[in-house]
């Protein structure tokens, strides 16, 4: 299997050991050992809780160095329609579009462009009787990889249709090269709100390479032009050229609900923040939700404007980015993109995303069998605080690591403890004293009963 | 290696319960991610018919390296004709009932289709006996 690429990486230096991020993660993919964080690269999803979750910064996000978008004569940038909305209303749109010029970019795009030509994708998918039903959308990438690891089930159920990024910016590529610029000199830079899309980008899903040439984290590019702006040294520009020219639909995309909008007919839910969206599949792959067309999951709260990139607070930003709407002109342009649909729409699906379950205990049924039968037995035994201090997520948890040789029964507090209490005690002699505490009905947790592993 | 789960006859907020569960572990075992979900959806309906027309039952799941096979005894009602009972869109739900979105008559054909074997017995006024079994190595 093809390792995924992921952008979070950890300071080790500046790790306290807290296990913070090992609590917040929806895949349990890190645990701490000796004090620092081990990830499980098959777990991990980008969706970033982790590096909200730490008190030390310890956790940070790879991004491309700034300085190649000078190895390119045409440097173009992509920027998510909500960057804007980072700032504070009187910076204006033309001083923003001003400072990415002054920094060297040659033409700069909103991503949500293409949204347009997405609407009516979207409702032919949602009317199709044959396509598997509810359709999940593939727009978050780290909720795409959420499912391929946790509920592999669902994978056939996810859309084909290519995000707004994908397809403006091969509208760029190919608009330009028609302008006469040759394809090597163009350079597409894309601004990200979040680390899922990194990943996505520098490891594609359902798909051979992206068409992006490299990318540049929010939060940074939000200080550079900030930075530009405050000490003014840049030249405004005239007019804000079509930089700004978005219908309603496609401002509102990246926000919650901004998928679910597009659809005409049918049922369509739209959920945000990764463990929302993580419920719902659970009871999703137990049947017992019908009868939904369409699933809108994002795995931050308040969508893209809640991406772990974005400088500044979520709902500000989700507010800023919806008064653009009431403020925002119809506009009458006529859009360069209509004369590229017909190229965009033949390229507008990507290929199967397939499953990668990360829950299997062994790739031989019978070991998995023996390992899972033993994880009973340990995980019976331990007092399903899930307190972490062990380094693992829950008492479950720890239990599979033990079954896998990772981890051993002494790293549970409580069991320790009792042993060293009294040093004559064996582990097993240790156990029966901690039932005196903790009693044996743990394992009636979720109305397992009678459990028998003969 | 075997489990059991009981289930309360009226109780539809935790009908489902024991497919949750069967389902990770399933998972855990490597199982093929279509006889997941073949055994889900078999057991999940099978689940709610306890709940939907039973009064109470029991349900004894064993999962063994190459199937699963999983025993739902109730205390109810039992089914008068089987055979009739299997048919597509055949229901004796009550209206209150169907209003909480049951009472198609689908259940036992879509565990009939989901099951590699099923087997239905019955005796009015003691109970019902569902049994489902699963292999892992179908196709
Ligand atoms: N465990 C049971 N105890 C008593 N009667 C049952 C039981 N299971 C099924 N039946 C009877 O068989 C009929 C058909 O069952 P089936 O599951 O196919 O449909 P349903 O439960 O009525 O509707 P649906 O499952 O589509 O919601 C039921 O209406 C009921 O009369
Ligand atoms: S919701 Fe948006 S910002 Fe958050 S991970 Fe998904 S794509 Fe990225
Ligand atoms: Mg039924």
């Amino acid at each position: 299997m093809e390792e995924f690429h992921h952008a979070l990486k950890f300071k080790y230096e500046l790790c306290i050991g807290c296990s913070h991020c090992t609590g917040v993660c929806p895949t349990a993919a890190i645990h701490v050992q000796n004090g620092k964080p081990i990830l499980d690269p098959n777990r991990c999803i980008d969706c970033g809780r982790c590096y909200l979750s730490c008190p030390v910064n310890a956790i940070y996000i790879d991004q491309d160095d700034f300085k190649t978008i000078y190895n390119y004569k045409y440097p173009v940038l992509l920027v998510p329609s909500f960057f804007s909305a980072q700032f504070q209303e009187r910076i204006s749109n033309k001083a923003i579009l001003s400072a990415f010029y002054h920094l060297g970019f040659k033409k700069v795009y909103e991503v949500e462009r293409s949204v347009n030509l997405l609407k009516e994708k979207y409702n032919e998918m949602n009317e199709n009787e044959d396509t598997d039903k509810p359709i999940i959308s593939s727009f978050c990438p780290a909720i795409v990889r959420l499912i391929q690891v946790k509920y592999p089930s669902l994978v056939s159920n996810i859309s084909r249709i290519k995000p707004p990024l994908d397809l403006t910016a091969l509208f760029i590529k190919k608009s330009l090269t028609n302008e006469g610029i040759p394809s090597e000199d163009i350079g597409i830079f894309y601004v990200t709100p979040c680390a899922a899309k990194i990943a996505a980008i520098k490891s594609p899903v359902g798909e051979d390479k992206s068409v992006i040439d490299g990318v540049i984290n929010m939060n940074y590019m939000y200080n550079k032009v900030l930075r530009t702006i405050k000490q003014g040294e840049y030249k405004l520009v005239e007019d804000e050229d079509d930089f700004h020219t978005l219908s309603n639909e496609s401002i509102l995309f990246a926000l919650t609900t901004g998928e679910v909008r597009l659809l005409d007919r049918g049922r369509n839910l739209a959920i945000d923040e990764v463990h929302n969206v993580s419920d719902f599949l659970e009871k999703l792959e137990n049947e017992d939700i019908d009868n939904i067309d369409f699933l809108e999951l994002r795995a931050c709260d308040e969508s893209c404007a809640g991406g772990i990139l974005c400088a500044g607070n979520r709902f500000l930003i989700a507010e800023r980015q919806r008064k653009r709407v009431t403020k925002n002109k119809p506009i009458v342009q006529t859009d360069q993109m209509s004369d590229y649909v017909d190229y965009l729409n033949e390229n507008m699906t990507v290929g199967p995303v397939l499953p990668r379950s990360m829950d299997k205990l062994d790739d031989d049924i019978s070991i998995a069998m023996r390992k899972m039968k033993k994880s009973f037995e340990i995980n019976a035994h331990l007092p399903q605080v899930d307190c972490r201090i062990c380094g693992y997520q829950t008492c479950k948890e720890l239990a599979n690591a033990i079954v896998n040789q990772n981890a051993d029964l002494n790293q549970c507090v409580f069991i320790q403890r009792t042993l060293e209490q009294s040093d004559k005690l064996t582990t097993t002699e240790a156990i029966k004293v901690t039932k005196k505490v903790w009693g044996d009905k743990k394992i009636d947790k979720n109305t397992l009963k009678n459990l028998n592993l003969e | 290696m075997n489990f059991t789960f009981s289930v309360e006859g009226g109780d539809f907020t935790n009908a489902g319960a024991a497919s949750s569960h069967v389902k990770k572990m399933m998972k855990q075992l490597g199982v093929d991610n279509g006889i997941i979900k073949r055994t889900v959806v078999a057991l999940y309906e099978a689940e709610v018919n306890i709940v939907a027309h039973a009064y109470n039952g029991q349900i004894v799941v064993d999962i063994e390296e190459d199937k699963i096979y999983i025993k739902l005894e109730d205390e109810g009602p039992g089914i008068p004709d089987i055979s009739q009972a299997m048919q597509k869109g055949y229901s004796t739900a009550s209206p209150k009932v169907r209003e909480m979105g049951f009472g198609a008559g689908m259940g036992l054909p879509n565990m009939k289709a989901n099951a590699d074997i099923l087997n239905v017995v019955s005796e009015v006024n003691k109970g019902t006996v569902v049994e489902i079994t699963n292999f892992f190595n179908a196709q």
